[in-house]
């Protein structure tokens, strides 16, 4: 608990009853609430922000069995030059790999800027002894990543054993010190927003660095309700305690428009000052190419082939 | 923050992101320069010889000549009517009267977008909810009551329903096509024909659903509509009609309900109201404060169930009146037709005097007032969405209907105080509840005077969904198979509940 964080008001109780006062979801207007601003028209240069800033704030993200050096030498390349033949393109914010690759893609990414992600704590079930899923951890940050993409135990989660799932992110914390640190949620096993609110605050309070909310092994993952009421978890945090989190929507945004939806729903959720990848990453693997095609076809009013942008 | 400083590469954040202007098209809309009354399924010129404009509110550009139906208009628009109920539509096989409804409704969600742009332009409201909220509504009260049209009989097992001849109608501007529909729909389906009078500043809609009735081939004289301002209200109150449905100030409904004590006409009125929306310490909050703000701002207020008066626990106040305030400075006020445009223009240069007076009247008072920081178009009437904190229960505003994006605030520390501070009013429109705990919800609609109580929700509308009002805020129900009485006799047996 070295850097424990300000906690919010009545967080002086032991941690489980404190988690009850947390606060609750409605589902229904959430849902409503987050298609409302689904509905929001951004078009022609406000459309073009939202796609720059898209591209910059992107962890394009490989995480398949099949993974090979090649495979990530090559999307770290699109990682630094999203698009040849553009040069206002910006690089994304980083790759993000499983850890046997995070070699690779270091020496790959060199000193671009670009970051390496490497997620790490039994990532995607996160069912591991701690000292294991720890002993990751820090070995995924010697092996070069500078941020790390960790994942809650929701077992222990769901049976009721909220301390075990802080003190592991806390103990994760511990082991990568000031290495950037992101808590997967895993919503889609969650359940319910209520849990999605819970599981937010508790990896906020343990020393997450961002919330993220899937490992996108899930069809069910980074749904605009749930982003939504993550963000508004962040901004409680913020509004009680001035500490500004992160927050990675990961899985099933596959398409620009998600993405700008997303982007809309953050700037009106949080405000403009979380329109920076500082504290706020997209996690994908098929969405840059459609964002670089959607940017094409606004500067030049015209959608170019798919085979005008590379498949990595 | 430290760490991220420590991190040492930060990315400053944008200064801005303003969303470029998306504005609908106003080309799927053709105006003529000047309408006609509707009667016997033509237009025909008003034998006042009277006409007067109609604008578009966010601009006091003028739209179009309306005509202003005077005594002699009323009683042939009322004459028609009758002879079309006498010589075919009281005789018309049920199932006939449901084919019609059924045309209307497809219609409408057919032409739905030349009518939601319609609606903003000459209402004033965003093109988000006349697009998704009052086009959608008004086709789904069509297609309700079509279902109920050859029905009547289960609707009301052993009483014998008899339709009642012509009903008179007149309708406020807030929801011009809704409540056209509220209106029509129930009357046609039980077998009567219909006069009916839109409001003065929001004529429009309703001039372009008479070209509706004609593709649906409806016969001719089963529904006429007349234009004009009050005056043309008061000369249907008064004319040969079996029924009249109001909905509008309580001012105006106890004035008709005196014209017409004595004369066998049936009434329902339709009126204000001064809802509480109460909101409990246990409530989804970030939830419960988009319920607050749909529940004053939807429509600029100009809604007679808005939840105009917030009743807050106190244990809760000041988080969610923090939050309620931050919520404010991402609303987007201007252009009713710009897609993104969530507050649109007051309706009429009287409303907006009528705001004013009362917001400048609780300052007066002592109340704090708060309004984001808000451009406003140059020309047009406009208000910015503000709230009251610091009300007492005896200021105006906490009193009067204001209907306007205007919202009081007061405390209440218990269930049994939030009870007695909301029906601690005239009106009885409807009410909100915000807790976490169903027994509560229910406990709270036993003891609340409310026509209609929404749990965790607000400003929610479905055809099958009884509305109306209790004490000041009026009689009889719309909506459901409750809105079908009011349009019915019935034989043999006592019809209950008035």
């Amino acid at each position: 608990m070295a850097q424990a964080p300000a906690l919010p008001t009545g967080f002086e109780l032991p941690l489980e009853p404190r988690l009850p006062r947390i606060g609750s979801v409605d589902q229904v207007a959430v849902e409503a609430r987050a298609t409302d601003l689904s509905r929001r028209s951004i078009k022609r240069e406000a459309k073009l922000f939202a796609l720059d800033l898209a591209v910059r704030m992107m962890d394009l993200t490989t995480l398949e069995g099949a993974d090979t050096p090649g495979k990530v030498a090559a999307l770290a390349s699109k990682a630094m030059r999203p698009d040849p033949s553009d040069a206002s393109i910006p690089s994304v914010a980083a790759v993000c790999v499983y850890p046997n690759l995070v070699q690779t893609a270091r020496e790959r990414v060199g000193d671009s800027g670009v970051k390496v992600a490497s997620v790490a704590t039994a990532f995607p079930s996160g069912q591991s002894p701690t000292d294991l899923k720890v002993a990751e951890a820090r070995r995924v940050v010697e092996l070069g990543a500078d941020e790390v993409d960790m994942v809650i135990d929701r077992g222990a989660f769901l049976a009721g054993r909220y301390a075990k799932v802080y003190d592991e992110i806390v103990q994760v914390k511990e082991a990568i010190g000031e290495t950037h640190l992101k808590v997967i949620l895993e919503v889609g096993e969650l359940g319910t927003f209520d849990n999605v609110r819970r599981a937010s605050l508790l990896a906020i309070a343990a020393g997450a660095d961002f919330i993220k909310t899937s490992t996108g092994k899930l069809s069910s993952s980074a749904t605009l309700p749930v982003t939504l009421v993550m963000l508004e978890a962040i901004r409680d945090v913020f509004e009680e305690t001035g500490r500004r989190v992160g927050m990675k929507p990961a899985g099933g945004i596959r398409n620009a428009k998600q993405a700008v939806q997303t982007l809309v729903l953050v700037h009106e959720t949080l405000g403009l000052d979380w329109l920076t990848p500082d504290l706020f990453r997209f996690g994908a693997s098929s969405l840059l190419n459609d964002v670089l095609m959607q940017i094409r076809k606004e500067k030049t009013g015209k959608y170019q082939s798919p085979d005008y942008f590379t498949i990595d | 923050m430290a760490e991220l400083e420590q991190r040492g590469d930060r990315t400053p954040a944008p200064a801005k992101w303003e969303y470029a202007s998306a504005p609908e098209s106003r080309e799927i809309v053709n105006l003529q320069e000047r309408y006609g009354l509707f009667v016997g399924g033509e237009f025909i010129e008003p034998r006042s010889g009277e006409y007067y404009r109609t604008l578009d509110p966010s601009s006091e550009e003028p739209l179009a000549e309306i005509p202003q139906a005077g005594a002699e208009d009323v009683a042939l628009a009322v004459r028609t009517a009758r002879d079309a109920f006498e010589d075919g539509w009281s005789a018309a096989a049920p199932a006939e009267r449901a084919k019609y409804l059924y045309r209307i409704a497809r219609i409408l969600q057919e032409r739905s977008r030349e009518f939601a742009v319609l609606e903003s332009l000459n209402g004033g409201k965003p093109i988000r909810e006349s697009r998704d909220v009052d086009l959608p509504l008004a086709a789904a009260h069509f297609f309700y009551y079509a279902g109920w049209a050859d029905k009547l009989e289960y609707a009301f097992p052993h009483r014998r329903p008899k339709s009642l001849g012509v009903a008179g109608q007149i309708i406020p501007w807030n929801f011009p096509l809704l409540m056209l529909a509220w209106k029509i729909a129930p009357a046609l389906a039980a077998g009567n024909t219909v006069v009916l009078k839109p409001a003065e500043t929001t004529p429009l809609s309703a001039l372009l659903f008479c070209d509706v009735l004609r593709q649906a081939e409806l016969p001719p004289g089963v529904v006429n509509i007349i234009t004009g301002d009050g005056a043309t209200g008061a000369a249907l109150v008064k004319s040969d009609v079996d029924k009249i449905a109001f909905t509008g100030s309580t001012e105006v409904g106890k004035a008709i309900q005196r014209e017409l004590a004595g004369t066998g006409k049936k009434l329902t009125l339709e009126l204000g109201g001064k809802a509480a929306n109460i909101i409990f310490d246990d409530c989804a909050l970030d939830q419960a404060v988009e319920g607050i703000v749909n529940g004053i701002y939807f429509n600029q207020g100009h809604v007679c169930c808005a939840g105009s008066r917030l009743l807050v626990q106190e244990s809760i106040y000041e988080p969610l009146i923090e939050k309620l305030k931050r919520r404010l400075t991402t609303l987007r006020v201007g252009d009713p037709l710009d897609k993104n445009t969530d507050v649109g223009a007051i309706n009429s240069r009287q409303q907006l005097e009528k705001i004013e007076e009362l917001v400048a009247a609780g300052k007066e008072e002592g109340a704090e007032i708060y309004q984001p920081p808000c451009r406003l178009p140059e020309k047009g009437y406009w208000f910015i969405p503000t709230v009251f904190t610091n009300v007492a229960q005896s200021y105006r505003i906490a009193q009067e209907e204001i209907f306007g994006p205007v919202l009081s605030v007061l405390t209440f520390r218990t269930p049994d105080e939030a009870i007695e501070k909301a029906n601690n009013t005239p009106y009885g429109l409807s009410a909100g509840v915000w807790t976490e705990k169903g027994s509560r919800i229910l406990w709270m609609a036993q003891r609340l005077e409310a026509g209609v109580i929404w749990a965790n929700t607000y400003n929610r509308f479905d055809p099958a969904s009884p509305f109306g009002g209790y004490k000041e805020s009026g009689f009889g129900r719309e909506g459901g198979r409750h809105g079908l009485e009011p349009y019915l006799d019935f034989d043999g047996a006592e019809a209950f509940g008035g």
